[in-house]
């Protein structure tokens, strides 16, 4: 697949310290502007490849490719800034900075990723309007990013994941601090933005009822094997 | 955006944040103000003498004889006799002499008897002159010129009668004369603001019914009588001694001191100060040490405070990494919040200095006449706060550095 925004080959991951105990993933790829659900429980390794995916650990081999670029070959630091460039992150819960105001917590990607504040344009601005494409309160832009409900924050995380259109969204269970409602308005929001910005979005669930909104469903069992060792 | 970032964090943790940059300001302001002590101190007590070349009493030591003389401290173990007196003062290279007669005291403040010369001659603070704040200098036997702190203590007025005691501390006093308050010196942060200054006759006068320390029996000589005598000294206690040309004061001291008639001592008050203070300074420098350990006590508690909200701001750290900050960005902005700390810390200690110095001026001044001048903060004081602030920076970098491998480890996996 050429236009891969995700490509990962090989891989394989040993923890430190714990002999024996590997992740390895032979193939997993995910297109431009594709949907992809990785189903799996927990304590299938699906955070271990979150991190090996925004380089923030190194796999023992194999190749990482985002964008076109083999992240492995990189420095700590070009690796960290090249994650700022690429990928948007939205965590589980607890997205935000407390003490930032939700303009702070939007634009901080931008803060370490020139070429996405190139791209983002007068950032502010776009801000501004992907708080209201979410759905979220007029004015909200200065206000204290605690002051938000559960629901008001994920959608800033949404927007602070989509800002200077990265390729590629990962997103932890996103979901799962969300009621029933607040859940499918979530992802209906979500979906909108990564069409109409054409990113790829890579959503790490242990839900399966939410994979028909996806492009494609992928179960962690399938891609990816872990090996314990003998203790 | 970061350092806003780092301020707004700062303000979130506002309570413990403020109690840290408190203890930080305490230390600052307990530092800089021994320090303001110390060196108002010193430069008072070296400006309590200028212009006097010389200071010649009996052979004791340099620094006793510099106490007694100028400070009021202790006693002079013998006296000068006049003729060794007139002997010095008709010495070619002596420009002018004051005789200084003490021995007497009104209350707690010392009698100082000498000549219309004292007034003239005596300098402090880089050659300033007394000044009368009200009255005239002497004129009449009984008359006396009292300091600044001796008028504001007792709360007399020119024109005032005054008794002086035989002695310190004592309890038998010249009643039968009585004298005016003729004069009023302005102050002067020296101890003759503690001084009640009489004319050398007046020192006679009131012991001509004394022998050997005590009122002769039944013995009380009229007024009148007293002033048609001649009152001339027999004795003084120290003289103050200006030299025609700088170049002589050496060979006058010598002089002085190879005099056969009487064992003299003369001294120079600026290398007697020194002497005096390389004594007073040991206490000055531990005084300095123990500030300053409370400076870097204070700073190990900001430690403290920042690795204990280290687990707290996990998260915090891990929402940086995962937008792209490197752990050298989450090392950095911890030693920014810290320098941020120390400096507010630095700069509130700077200002609760200043509000110290306003209240206790006054009554740092009336209770051991030291006067500390407010000054704009000097550049040493500016290096002091650089240095707190530098400290900060440095102390930081422990608990930033656990930041670091604990970012490094985490990665963007959210530990709550």
């Amino acid at each position: 697949m050429t236009d891969a925004v995700l490509q990962l080959s090989d891989v394989e991951f040993r923890w430190m310290g714990q002999a024996g105990f590997s992740l390895r993933v032979p193939n997993l790829s995910v297109g431009k502007g594709e949907s992809v659900l990785l189903l799996g429980e927990s304590g299938s390794g699906k955070s271990t490849l979150l991190s090996l995916i925004c380089g923030t650990i190194l796999p023992t081999s194999g190749v990482v490719q985002i964008a076109g670029q083999d992240i492995t070959k990189l420095s700590g630091g070009k690796r960290d800034r090249f994650r700022a460039e690429q990928i948007g992150v939205i965590f589980q819960q607890f997205n935000l900075l407390p003490f930032g105001t939700v303009g702070d917590n939007i634009l901080l990607p931008l803060r370490f990723a020139p070429a996405r504040r190139k791209r983002a344009k007068d950032a502010t601005a776009q801000a501004s309007n992907l708080c209201s494409a979410l759905g979220l309160p007029s004015g909200v832009f200065n206000t204290k990013a605690t002051a938000l409900s559960v629901g008001q924050q994920q959608r800033v995380a949404v927007a602070r994941a989509l800002i200077g259109q990265p390729p590629l969204i990962i997103a932890d269970e996103p979901t799962s601090a969300l009621d029933a409602n607040s859940q499918a308005a979530f992802l209906d929001l979500l979906f909108a933005q990564t069409a109409a910005h054409d990113t790829s979005l890579l959503m790490v669930s242990h839900d399966p009822r939410l994979g028909e909104r996806f492009d494609r469903v992928i179960r962690m069992e399938d891609i990816a094997q872990i090996e314990r060792g003998t203790p | 955006m970061i350092l806003r970032l780092a301020i707004a964090s700062l303000f979130a943790r506002a309570l413990t944040v403020g109690m840290t940059i408190l203890a930080i300001a305490l230390s600052v302001a307990l530092f800089l103000s021994v320090e303001k002590v110390r060196t108002g101190a010193k430069a008072s007590f070296a400006d309590t003498i200028s212009g006097t070349d010389l200071i010649v009493g009996a052979r004791s030591g340099s620094v006793q004889l510099l106490l007694y003389s100028v400070f009021r401290i202790g006693n002079a173990t013998n006296n000068v006799t006049w003729q060794s007196y007139q002997d010095i003062a008709a010495r070619p290279e002596v420009d002018w002499i004051v005789p200084i007669s003490l021995g007497d005291s009104h209350r707690q403040f010392r009698v100082m008897g000498t000549t219309q010369a004292f007034f003239e001659h005596y300098k402090y603070r880089q050659g300033r002159s007394l000044e009368m704040a009200d009255g005239l200098i002497m004129d009449d036997l009984f008359d006396t010129v009292i300091g600044a702190d001796v008028a504001a203590t007792l709360n007399y007025r020119v024109g005032d009668p005054i008794v002086v005691a035989h002695g310190l501390a004592s309890f038998s006093e010249h009643k039968d004369q009585p004298f005016r308050v003729s004069g009023i010196l302005r102050k002067t942060g020296t101890p003759v603001d503690r001084t009640v200054i009489v004319s050398m006759e007046a020192i006679e006068a009131i012991h001509v019914d004394w022998q050997g320390g005590a009122q002769v029996q039944g013995q009380a000589t009229p007024v009148d009588v007293i002033r048609e005598m001649d009152l001339k000294p027999s004795a003084i206690t120290a003289a103050l001694v200006g030299v025609k040309s700088p170049l002589q004061t050496f060979r006058l001291q010598r002089a002085i001191n190879e005099y056969s008639q009487e064992p003299l001592l003369a001294i120079l008050p600026g290398v007697a100060l020194q002497e005096l203070w390389s004594i007073v300074g040991i206490a000055e420098t531990a005084l300095l040490a123990v500030s300053f350990m409370v400076v870097v006590t204070a700073l190990i508690g900001m430690m403290a405070t920042i690795f204990s909200s280290l687990n707290e701001r996990r998260r915090e750290m891990a929402i940086f990494r995962a937008m792209g900050a490197r752990p050298m960005t989450i090392l950095s902005m911890l030693v920014l919040e810290a320098m941020l700390m120390a400096a507010l810390g630095a700069l509130l200690g700077l200002a609760l200095l200043y509000l110290g110095l306003f209240i206790a001026q006054p009554i740092l001044d009336s209770a051991f006449g030291l006067w500390l001048t407010i000054d704009p903060p000097s550049l040493r004081e500016v290096w002091v706060m650089l240095a707190v602030i530098a400290a900060g920076a440095i102390v930081s970098m422990v608990p930033a550095l656990r930041a670091y491998r604990m970012s490094v480890a985490d990665g963007m996996i959210v530990k709550t």
